[in-house]
């Protein structure tokens, strides 16, 4: 009976490592930090928006209370007057909408082709990482599909701050903060390349404005 | 559609010496590397633990590389618990059956493609193209090779050896062959061509069913597959078409998710030195309602068993496809990458198209030699490949394997009886003494390695006294 | 007392005596006193390099024997010296390398001494040759020493940590790149306003000085260990090039 091409492979990967011992440890080294430097945590915020800021993310700072009107006023800003809304997004949030924006909730219906027609997109965000200027999406409460913050040129991403910002990388992937099996976007400004004379431009498939708004709690 | 392909390819000495007298080449390739060489070594500086990082990924990657069939069969078992369909395959002309099989299992004749090396490597487009299906490269600069006919000259800016006028001309000329043309009065700044680019894909992407991708990662333990990216076109062909086809060589598996960690930290800083790059696709599988109802990932091995069993050259797997090696290299700074006539071009290419190829044709013997062992590859690598070791390493397999070094081989035999035999050293010297007014030192000679040297250096003026005779007459 | 022993390289022995007799004067001036094991011939690198390790192994288990009983090898080439501590022991299986010290390495780190007495008035630009620099990591040893010379201006020399393309048969198996990078080391030189563009290895300056001469490029081409044994008594008379 022939091998099929799945056997032949991993024959051909057992007789390659012929060398390794039956029983090796695994004894992976991680002599790497676990974040960059000590700050607060109001200092970590403050790393994040400099760092978004940096990769031409808008960064935006408010309250709570403050938060429906500055989504408005953005909106208003970018003559946006469609934006979509995914599934959970707190209803405080779009209180001070003017009646001239509508809204498109996200459905199974709302396609790729009608979803180009729509200018802005709201979401909410699994967390923020400090060191590298990072918003992860995981399509939890608030985020939507992975299309809804991608198609629309206009991306407003709300933060809770401090509590949904981690330091560093290694601590985003600590234990039970995020899952693998959910698909995931992790975003670090807007789209770029660097394909013309690695001459960095701004704005190619993705959103071409992100405005990230931090918010802290109502005290 | 056709782009161009590796067969019968000069040798690297033949195609470089094209390459350095082109001057547009070279001004571009010298611009475009020393900026990205100066913007890596400021991002690696930020992180105080870049040498602990690197080991980390060094040894992830080796750990891995040791146990690949153990992680493969893990990995296997979690795609296919989370929706997706898992396929093998030995060779390129077995992944290109397969993945054309699933295109017309949908019945769609068109497909775009984010950027991917592997796919490259096995020369899908074309193998597609022979049975009917368009595939559209939807990176920017895979936009420009493939408009432009031509191949791919470095992993991350695949068109680096064009220059913005060229890539006006090749918009205007080409778009409308493929879909929206490009404008009547397209300028060649950097955004207005991006701008044209995504007018020109984004119709592309709205309607597409079908997408084929790569991956940087796969996580063994949970299955997932991971796509770095700065445009927005990975996200466009990962999230909106029906079906998804992953090609991946065996080797972009690592065991953990929390194995992430070091390499979100080592990629981005070492590719397009940046802290974190704009987007990032995780996924695993399908999931329902969000993204392609049907992932079919395509594992791909094409010489990687052959690599792995070479205790030596093994390293070279654990390339992350970073390309910080090709910005510091100044062999491929000069050469550029077609030089290299492979997908991986520079040092990194230099150690692994002979291994994942063989060495039989003249091209890929000669590949080893493309290198003036400097090391600065080896410093900048992020998961520590010692470059130079695995060239020098290569290059005795060469000599050993292939014809044409008889002769060679002879020199050196003869070298090393002169050097462990005093009498014939000391008539080696004098020799070389006496005859050392017979040669001008501006003359160019005829042939062999002194024709090569005097082409464009004077030789030394051979002093009328050896060491050994000086030190003789003064400390008697 | 510990010995010290000179290796000087074929290409030094043949091609650049004046580099090993400057190193004897240098080391004797500070009270050293080297030996010359006559024996000694070659170190095996341009045959491992190019792909023949048999043919290299002869020639490392000859250095071992010629060298034994010596507490320091001193050796005038940073790429010979680094391939002895590399490679040698990988081609003899030993654990430990010959007691083989650069130049600069036996200055700073076994004598501590950074002033060697030397006097060399002219602009000096230095190159970090690729083995000294990474495979031996000189760091600033040569800028230490040079900075202690009466005389000598030190420039900056841009683009140093580039390649300057000999690469040992690299320069004729890929001439046409070696030739480009040679070209642009030269030109780097010249804008730095050296007089003189000195490193630590002879093979390196060779074809530096070589692409140099061809263009009349108004730099020329010093080993390092000539710029040391250039004294006030006795200074650095350049030859006729």
């Amino acid at each position: 009976m022939t091998a099929t091409a799945r056997e032949e492979i991993l024959a051909r990967i057992r007789r390659a490592l012929a060398d390794v011992p039956k029983d090796e440890p695994a004894g992976m080294a991680r002599g790497y930090l676990h974040e960059h430097g000590t700050r607060t945590a109001a200092e970590t915020v403050d790393l994040l928006a400099e760092n978004l800021a940096d990769y031409r993310a808008q960064v935006h700072r408010g309250s709570e209370a403050e938060l429906p009107a500055m989504i408005a006023r953005l909106l208003t800003e970018r003559g946006s007057t469609s934006v979509a809304i995914p599934e959970a997004l707190p209803e405080a949030w779009l209180s001070e909408l003017l009646p001239t924006v509508t809204l498109v909730p996200d459905s199974p219906e709302l396609t790729p082709q009608r979803l180009d027609e729509v200018q802005s997109v709201i979401s909410a965000c699994a967390l923020a990482i400090a060191e590298t200027g990072t918003i992860v999406l995981d399509g939890g409460p608030g985020q939507g599909r992975r299309l809804l913050t991608l198609v629309p040129d206009h991306h407003i991403c709300v933060v809770r701050v401090p509590d949904q910002v981690v330091t560093s990388v290694p601590r985003a992937f600590e234990h039970g903060r995020l899952s693998p099996v959910r698909p995931q976007t992790w975003i670090a400004g807007p789209s770029a390349t660097s394909d013309i004379e690695l001459d960095r431009v701004e704005g190619v498939h993705g959103p071409r404005k992100l405005d990230v708004i931090l918010i802290t709690a109502a005290a | 559609m056709s782009g161009g392909t590796y067969l019968g390819m000069p040798s690297f000495p033949a195609a470089a010496r094209l390459a350095t007298q082109d001057k547009q080449l070279r001004a571009n390739l010298t611009r475009a590397t020393h900026t990205i060489r100066d913007k890596r070594a400021k991002a690696v500086s930020e992180l105080e633990d870049w040498s602990g990082l690197r080991e980390a990924g060094k040894q992830i990657k080796d750990h891995t590389l040791r146990h690949l069939d153990q992680y493969l069969v893990q990995l296997e078992t979690k795609v296919t618990e989370a929706g997706g369909t898992v396929h093998w395959a030995r060779d390129a002309a077995e992944a290109n059956r397969i993945v054309a099989a699933l295109v017309k299992a949908t019945g769609e004749t068109e497909v775009v493609k984010v950027k991917s090396m592997a796919t490259q490597e096995i020369g899908l487009n074309e193998a597609l193209a022979a049975e009917g299906i368009s595939a559209y490269e939807t990176d920017l600069a895979e936009l420009i090779v493939q408009l432009g006919d031509d191949l791919p000259s470095h992993i991350l800016v695949p068109a680096i050896h064009r220059n913005r006028t060229e890539i006006r001309d090749i918009f205007r000329a080409n778009m409308a062959r493929y879909g929206r043309p490009a404008p009547a009065e397209l300028s060649d700044t950097p955004a207005d061509l991006a701008e044209a680019a995504r007018l020109h894909l984004r119709e592309k992407f709205l309607r597409a069913k079908v997408a084929v991708s790569g991956a940087n990662f796969m996580i063994a333990e949970s299955g997932t597959l991971v796509v770095l990216e700065s445009e927005g076109n990975g996200r466009m062909c990962l999230t909106l078409p029906e079906t998804l086809i992953s090609v991946v060589g065996i080797e972009k598996i690592i065991p953990s998710w929390r194995d992430l960690e070091v390499f979100m930290q080592l990629l981005p800083r070492s590719s397009t030195a940046e802290r974190m790059n704009p987007y990032t696709t995780m996924w695993t599988g399908t999931t329902e309602g969000d993204g392609p109802r049907e992932f079919h990932l395509v594992l791909l091995d094409n010489g990687r068993t052959d690599t792995l069993a070479d205790t030596v050259g093994r390293q070279a797997l654990r390339c992350i496809r970073c390309s910080a090696c090709l910005n510091v290299c100044p062999v491929y700074e000069r050469a550029g990458g077609h030089a290299y006539g492979s997908a991986y071009p520079g040092p990194i290419g230099a150690i692994l198209t002979p291994q994942l190829r063989g060495t039989g044709t003249a091209l890929d013997a000669s590949l080893p030699y493309a290198s003036s062992l400097c090391g600065a590859c080896y410093e900048v690598c992020p998961v520590a490949i010692d470059i130079p070791e695995v060239l020098v390493h290569l290059r005795a397999r060469v000599t050993e394997t292939e014809p044409g070094h008889r002769a060679e081989r002879a020199a050196m035999k003869a070298a090393t009886y002169a050097m462990t035999h005093p009498a014939a050293y000391r008539a080696a010297e004098a020799a070389a003494v006496r005859s050392r007014k017979l040669i001008p030192k501006a003359q160019k000679l005829p042939i062999g390695p002194a024709k090569a040297w005097t082409e464009s250096r004077d030789l030394p003026e051979l002093p009328r006294q050896t060491f050994r005779q000086w030190w003789k007459e003064t400390h008697p | 007392m510990p010995t010290t022993a000179l290796f000087v390289t074929c290409v030094n022995d043949v091609a650049f005596p004046s580099t090993g007799i400057a190193t004897v004067r240098v080391l004797e001036r500070l009270g050293v006193a080297v030996d010359f094991p006559e024996a000694q011939t070659c170190c095996g690198q341009m045959q491992y390099n190019t792909g023949y390790p048999a043919e290299a192994k002869p020639l490392a288990e000859k250095f071992a024997r010629d060298f034994r009983g010596y507490d320091a090898i001193v050796v005038p080439s940073g790429s010979c010296g680094a391939f002895v501590r590399d490679i040698h022991p990988r081609l003899l299986g030993s654990s430990a390398p010959p007691p083989v010290y650069e130049l600069t390495e036996y200055l700073l780190d076994i004598l501590e001494t950074a002033d060697v007495g030397a006097y060399f008035p002219h602009r000096v630009a230095y190159h970090p040759t690729c083995h000294s620099a990474r495979l031996l990591k000189l760091g600033d040893r040569p800028a230490r020493l040079l900075s202690r010379v009466e005389g000598l201006e030190l420039v900056e020399l841009p683009g140093a940590e580039e390649c300057c393309g000999f690469g040992g048969t690299f320069s004729v198996k890929n001439p046409d790149v070696s030739a480009a990078m040679g070209a642009d080391k030269v030109a780097h030189a010249v804008e730095s306003g050296a007089e003189y563009l000195v490193a630590a290895d002879n093979s390196c300056l060779m074809h530096i000085g070589g692409t140099a001469r061809r263009s009349a490029a108004p730099v020329r081409t010093l080993h390092l260990a000539e710029v040391l044994a250039s004294t006030k008594d006795a200074p650095y008379e350049a030859v006729a090039q």
